[in-house]
C-alpha cells in the first residue's frame, strides 16, 4: 500500500509542476502584451514597469522568469498585488479560505444526502412512476445554471417574498463561525441549497445508475438466494458496491470545490471566498492574485485526486493486490 | 455440421437490421428522448427566427441602445427607461413586461427589447455550445484513438498532457485563457481571431474538456485492441490504417455520438458561465449568459431580464440531457445485451 | 410422474410453466415440465442452453427479477406450494432449507466482504447467533469443504481465492443452513476439468455428511454420469427423457439423448475421428409453433407423426421418455444415428 501511495505522490507533484508551468505560459508568454504592464495594473507608472521588470527578471530568459515567479510566491511570500495598492496576495488567499471552506462542507453534507436518498429510493422504485419523476428530479437538477439559480433564489429571499416567508434570512455575505453557529449557518443556508441542487442531481443520477446495473449482477442473485431480505440487499451489497465509483467521484469534486470552483456561487451570494477572490482579481485584471488563485486551486485538484486513489484502494480490495 | 436431411434442418433466422437502424428504431421508441428531441428542434427554430421576430413582430433592433425611446400602449405613450434609485442601484427603470408583441418581456437597462435578445443571444449559445461540443468529441477521438492504439511512448506523453490538462480546474481554465485571450488579437498563419469572435469561446470551451471524452475513448480503443478480432487482423497482417478504419472507428463512433448531446449541454452552461463573468461572447453580441449578466442590475425591480434567459437555458439543458440518455441507450451495447439475456 | 416413489417426495414440480412477454412475442423459457426430488437423492437435469434447465429452477425459488415473467404450475416442497408462498414465507426457505448455487463463483460473492462476511451473512439471516459465533462456524464451514488454514482464509476476500477455492467456499456458504436440497447450477462449467472432479467428488461426500437432495443442472453427460441418482434430460424447455441414471445412460431412449452421449468424448482410451455434434441449432424460444416434437427439426428420424407434441411414456421403472418412435426399435435406431454420424464427411 505503501510504494503505491508513494507512486501517486511523486506523480501528484509532478502534475502540480506542470500546472504552475502551464499557468506561467498562459499568463506570461502568450503573445500580444506586455507582462509588466499586466502585473503592474492598468495605469502604473513608468518607475514601477521598471521596478516589476527587474523584479521579475523580464527582460531574463523564460525560465528564469519562472523561477523568480515562483520564489516571490513560495519562498519570498512577498508578492504583492499591484492593483490592489500593495496588497499582500498570500494573506488575501489564506483569509478566503474558511469562508470557501463553511461553503463546501455545508452544501457537500447536504447533497451527499440528497444523493443517497434520492439514488436509492429511484433504485428500490425501478419500474414504478418514481422512478423517472426522481430521475428528471436530478436532470432539473444538472441543467439549471448555477450562477441563475442562485440569483432567482435572491430574488425570492431577498426581495419578493422577504416580507413574509423569507423574513428571516439575512442580508448577503459571510458571517465568521467565531460569530456564533447559528447566524454563520443562515446566511450560508441558502448558498448551501443552490450548490447541493446542482451536485445532487449529478450524484443522484450517477448512483442509480450505478445501483441499477448491480441490480442485474451475479452477487445480488446470489445474495438474494441466501434468503436476505430486499432492503438489505439493496444497502448491503448494491449500495455499497456502487459507492466505490461515487465516492472516488465525490473526491475530485470536493477538492475542486475547496480550490474555488464554486466561484459562481459565491459571487452571486457575496461570500468573500477564494472563489470570490479569483472572481474579482478577474475583473480587475490583479495578475499576482490570479495566479495564487489558480495554483491554490490546482493545488487542491491534484491533491485530491491523489486521496481518492489512496481512497478507492481502500475501497476496493481488489485494487490493492495489484 | 453435418445435415442428412437439409430440409428438415430449421434455419431460424430473422432479418436483422444495421446497428445504426436498430439504434434509430430504439431511439425512436423512446418517448422521452422524442419529445425532447421536438423541444430542442422548437427552441432552435425560435432563434433561428430571430431576425424575423425582431423586425415583423417586435419592430426593434436588439442591439442598438434605445435608451431615449418610446413606445405606445393602450394609446398612452411610455417611455422605456426610466431613471430610478430604487432596485440594484443601476439608477434606472426599464420598462417591464409588456406580453404584447413590443417589449413582451421589457427592456434592459439600455431599452433594449429583452424578448428579441433573447432569441438573438440564443443563436450564439446553442451555436458556440454545439460547435464546441463538436470540436471537443472530435478532438477527443483522435486523441484517444492514437493514443489508445498506439500506446507506448505515443500514450504516455498524451495521458500526461490529459492528465495535466484536466487537473487544471476546468472553469478556471476556461476563465484564465478567456481572460488572456479576450483582450487580444491571436494571429496564427492566415487564421486571425480578433476578440470579440465567437470562436475564442468555441475553441476554450472545446479544448478543455477534451480530457473528459478522450479517456473513454481510450479505455474503449484499449480493450478494442486486445479483443480477439482486432488480434486476428493483426495476425492476417492488415495495414494500421485500415484496421482503424473497419475495426476500431465503428466502435468508437457510438461512443462520440453519445457524448454530443451530453457536451453540447454542458457547454452551454460553460459558455453561460464565461459570458456571465463578461468573459465569454463580448458585445454588442449576445447570449443567454450575458443578458442573465445584464439582468443581474436589475434583478429586484425588472427580474424577467434575468429569469428567462435562465430558463431557456435550463430547458435546452434539459433537452439535450434526456435526449442524450435516449441516445445512450440506444446504441450502448452493454444495454442491448443485458435485454437479450 | 413419481408414482414409482412411495414416500413424499421432498420436490415435487407440477407441470411448471415459466413465460416471458416481450416485444417480440412471449417466450416460453418452460413449457410443462413435472419431475420431483426425494430425500437424500440427487437429481441430474441436462440440457442445452436454452433447454430452461436454469430457469425452473430460478422460478421455483422466485429468483427471477423480471416484471415480465409468468410463473405456472404447482412447486410443493415438503408439501408446501412455492410458487404461491408470500415473499417472507419464502425467504426464510431460501439459504435456510433450499439452497442454489451458481455457475460462476468469481462475481457470486460481492467483492467487498470477506469469505467469512458471506457465510455469517447467510448464517445470521436465518439463525439468532452472535457474530462470533456465526464466524466461527464459517471456519468449521471452510475446513469442511476442504479450504487449508480455513481460520486464516475466512478473512480473505473472493479475489483473494483460485477459481475451485471460491467455489468450495460458496458451497460451504450454501450449506451453512443445512439445507434439505442444495440445487446446484452448473457448479463446475467455469472451472478446469481437474478440479470439477474435485468439486463433485466434494458434493458427493457433503451429501453424504448432511444427507440433503441434490439437484444438479448441467449441459454436461459426463458430469451427469458421475453422481446422479435419477437424470432428467431437458430440451425446448419440455422433458425429452428422465430416469434413474443407470438405465438413461445404458439404454437411452431419446433421440436427444443419444446425441448427447455421442459427444462425450470417450474415456476408455478408443480414439474418434471426429467427435459428432447434433445437427442445427437449439430451438428458438421465441418460436410460437411449438405443437410438436421441438427436437424433430434435428431429428434424423423425423417424421410427420412428431406432430402435435408426443406424450411423456414411461417405458419400464420409473424411465419416461417423449418420442413417438417404436420402442423396441430404439437400440437399432441409435445405433444407425452414430454409425452415420461416422460415415458422413
Amino acid at each position: 500500500m505503501w510504494r503505491f501511495a508513494g507512486k501517486r505522490a511523486l506523480a501528484a507533484v509532478l502534475v502540480l509542476f506542470a500546472i504552475s508551468v502551464l499557468v506561467f505560459l498562459i499568463f506570461f508568454a502568450t503573445p500580444g502584451s506586455d507582462p509588466a504592464a499586466r502585473i503592474a495594473g492598468r495605469n502604473a507608472s513608468q518607475e514601477t514597469l521598471d521596478q516589476v521588470r527587474a523584479s521579475f527578471g523580464f527582460d531574463r530568459p523564460i525560465w528564469i522568469q519562472y523561477g523568480l515567479m515562483m520564489r516571490h510566491l513560495f519562498i519570498d511570500r512577498d508578492l504583492t498585488s499591484f492593483v490592489n495598492r500593495g496588497a499582500q496576495v498570500i494573506p488575501q488567499v489564506t483569509q478566503a479560505i474558511p469562508v470557501t471552506l463553511s461553503l463546501v462542507f455545508g452544501a457537500a453534507l447536504i447533497w451527499v444526502l440528497l444523493a443517497l436518498v434520492m439514488g436509492v429510493w429511484a433504485t428500490a422504485a425501478r419500474g414504478t412512476a418514481i422512478d423517472p419523476i426522481i430521475l428528471i428530479l436530478g436532470v432539473i437538477g444538472v441543467s439549471l445554471p448555477v450562477f441563475w439559480l442562485g440569483e432567482v433564489v435572491n430574488l425570492i429571499t431577498q426581495s419578493r417574498l422577504h416580507d413574509s416567508i423569507f423574513a428571516w434570512v439575512p442580508p448577503l455575505g459571510y458571517v465568521p463561525l467565531s460569530d456564533g453557529v447559528g447566524p454563520w449557518a443562515l446566511h450560508l443556508l441558502f448558498p448551501w441549497l443552490t450548490l447541493a441542487v446542482l451536485y445532487a442531481g449529478i450524484y443522484a443520477r450517477v448512483l442509480r445508475s450505478e445501483m441499477v446495473q448491480s441490480m442485474n449482477e451475479d452477487y445480488v442473485r446470489m445474495a438474494r438466494a441466501k434468503g436476505i431480505g430486499e432492503t438489505r440487499v439493496l444497502l448491503r451489497h448494491s449500495l455499497r458496491t456502487s459507492l466505490i465509483s461515487v465516492v472516488t467521484l465525490f473526491g475530485l469534486d470536493f477538492g475542486a470545490l475547496i480550490g474555488g470552483a464554486a466561484l459562481l456561487t459565491e459571487v452571486v451570494f457575496g461570500l468573500q471566498g477564494v472563489g470570490k477572490l479569483t472572481y474579482d482579481s478577474l475583473t480587475n485584471f490583479d495578475l499576482p492574485v490570479i495566479l495564487a488563485c489558480v495554483l491554490y486551486a490546482s493545488f487542491f485538484v491534484v491533491f485530491a485526486n491523489f486521496l481518492v486513489d489512496l481512497l478507492y484502494a481502500w475501497l476496493d480490495p481488489r485494487v490493492r493486490s495489484v | 455440421m453435418t445435415t442428412l436431411d437439409s430440409e428438415r434442418t430449421q434455419v431460424t433466422s430473422t432479418p436483422t437490421a444495421g446497428p445504426w437502424r436498430t439504434a434509430w428504431r430504439d431511439l425512436r421508441r423512446n418517448k422521452v428522448a422524442m419529445g425532447s428531441l421536438v423541444v430542442l428542434v422548437l427552441v432552435i427554430l425560435v432563434c433561428i427566427a430571430a431576425p424575423l421576430y425582431a423586425s415583423a413582430i417586435a419592430h426593434t433592433d436588439a442591439f442598438t441602445s434605445n435608451v431615449n425611446g418610446t413606445i405606445t400602449i393602450n394609446g398612452q405613450t411610455i417611455s422605456v427607461l426610466e431613471t430610478s434609485s430604487e432596485g440594484l442601484g443601476l439608477g434606472v427603470n426599464p420598462i417591464g413586461p409588456t406580453w404584447t408583441n413590443q417589449y413582451f418581456l421589457g427592456a434592459d437597462n439600455q431599452g433594449r427589447d429583452v424578448a428579441a435578445r433573447i432569441l438573438y443571444g440564443g443563436r450564439n449559445s446553442l451555436v458556440i455550445g454545439f460547435t464546441s461540443a463538436l470540436l471537443c468529441c472530435f478532438l477527443a477521438g483522435i486523441v484517444g484513438i492514437v493514443s489508445g492504439f498506439f500506446g507506448k511512448g505515443v500514450d504516455a506523453v498524451l495521458s500526461r498532457g490529459l492528465d495535466v490538462l484536466w487537473a487544471f480546474p476546468v472553469y478556471l481554465l476556461a476563465i484564465c485563457l478567456s481572460i488572456v485571450l479576450i483582450n487580444s488579437t491571436i494571429a496564427v498563419g492566415p487564421v486571425r481571431l480578433t476578440s470579440g469572435s465567437l470562436w475564442l469561446p468555441i475553441l476554450i470551451i472545446g479544448i478543455i474538456y477534451v480530457p473528459y471524452v478522450a479517456r473513454p475513448v481510450r479505455g474503449q480503443v484499449i480493450s478494442l485492441r486486445e479483443r480477439e478480432f482486432v488480434q486476428a487482423a493483426i495476425g492476417s497482417g492488415a495495414p494500421d490504417l485500415r484496421l482503424l478504419r473497419r475495426e476500431i472507428l465503428p466502435n468508437v463512433l457510438p461512443t462520440l455520438i453519445v457524448f454530443l448531446p451530453l457536451m453540447t449541454a454542458i457547454n452551454m452552461l460553460t459558455e453561460a458561465a464565461l459570458s456571465f463573468l463578461s468573459i465569454g461572447v463580448q458585445p454588442p453580441d449576445a447570449s443567454w449568459g450575458t443578458i442573465v449578466n445584464d439582468g443581474v442590475g436589475l434583478l429586484y425591480t425588472r427580474p424577467w431580464v434575468a429569469i428567462a434567459p435562465g430558463i431557456m437555458l435550463a430547458i435546452t439543458a434539459v433537452a439535450l440531457n434526456l435526449l442524450g440518455d435516449g441516445v445512450r441507450e440506444s446504441l450502448d451495447p452493454k444495454a442491448k445485451l443485458r435485454g437479450a439475456a | 410422474m413419481s408414482e414409482s416413489t412411495t414416500t413424499t417426495p421432498l420436490l415435487e414440480v407440477r407441470d411448471l410453466r415459466v413465460s416471458f412477454k416481450s416485444r417480440a412475442g412471449t417466450v416460453n423459457a418452460v413449457d410443462g415440465v413435472s419431475f420431483s426430488v426425494g430425500a437424500g437423492e440427487t437429481l441430474g437435469i441436462v440440457g442445452e442452453s436454452g433447454s430452461g434447465k436454469s430457469v425452473s429452477m430460478l422460478a421455483v425459488l422466485g429468483l427471477i427479477d423480471n416484471p415480465n415473467c409468468v410463473i405456472e404450475g404447482e412447486a410443493l416442497f415438503k408439501g408446501r406450494d412455492l410458487l404461491t408462498m408470500g415473499d417472507d414465507e419464502l425467504r426464510a426457505i431460501r439459504g435456510a432449507d433450499i439452497a442454489m448455487i451458481f455457475q460462476d463463483p468469481m462475481t457470486a460473492l460481492t467483492p467487498v466482504y470477506t469469505a467469512g462476511w458471506h457465510i455469517s451473512e447467510q448464517i445470521r439471516a436465518h439463525e439468532k447467533v452472535s457474530k462470533k459465533a456465526a464466524l466461527d462456524r464459517a471456519v468449521q464451514l471452510l475446513t469442511a469443504v476442504g479450504i487449508p488454514n480455513a481460520a486464516e482464509r475466512v478473512n480473505s476476500y473472493p479475489h483473494e481465492f483460485s477459481g475451485g477455492m471460491r467455489q468450495r467456499v460458496v458451497i460451504a456458504m450454501a450449506l451453512s443452513c443445512q439445507p434439505s436440497l442444495l440445487i446446484a447450477d452448473e457448479p463446475t462449467t467455469a472451472l478446469d476439468v481437474t478440479i470439477q472432479a474435485q468439486i463433485l467428488e466434494l458434493l458427493k461426500s457433503l451429501q453424504g455428511e448432511f444427507g440433503s437432495s441434490i439437484i444438479l443442472i448441467t449441459h454436461d453427460m459426463g458430469v451427469v454420469s458421475q453422481m446422479s441418482d435419477r437424470v432428467n434430460v431437458m430440451y425446448g424447455g419440455r422433458l425429452a427423457e428422465a430416469g434413474p441414471r443407470r438405465d438413461v445412460l445404458r439404454n437411452p431412449l431419446h433421440p436427444y439423448t443419444w446425441g448427447l452421449m455421442a459427444s462425450i468424448p470417450p474415456t476408455d482410451g478408443s480414439r474418434v475421428a471426429r467427435l459428432s455434434a447434433i445437427p442445427g441449432a437449439p430451438i428458438s424460444p421465441g418460436d410460437p409453433d411449438r405443437d410438436h416434437c421441438l427436437f424433430s427439426p434435428r431429428c434424423t428420424f423425423a417424421s410427420d407423426a412428431c406432430r402435435p407434441q408426443p406424450a411423456l411414456v414411461e417405458h419400464s421403472q420409473a424411465h419416461f421418455d417423449a418420442c413417438v418412435l417404436p420402442f423396441e426399435q430404439r437400440p437399432e435406431l441409435r445405433r444407425q444415428m452414430t454409425a452415420v454420424e461416422e460415415v458422413a464427411p
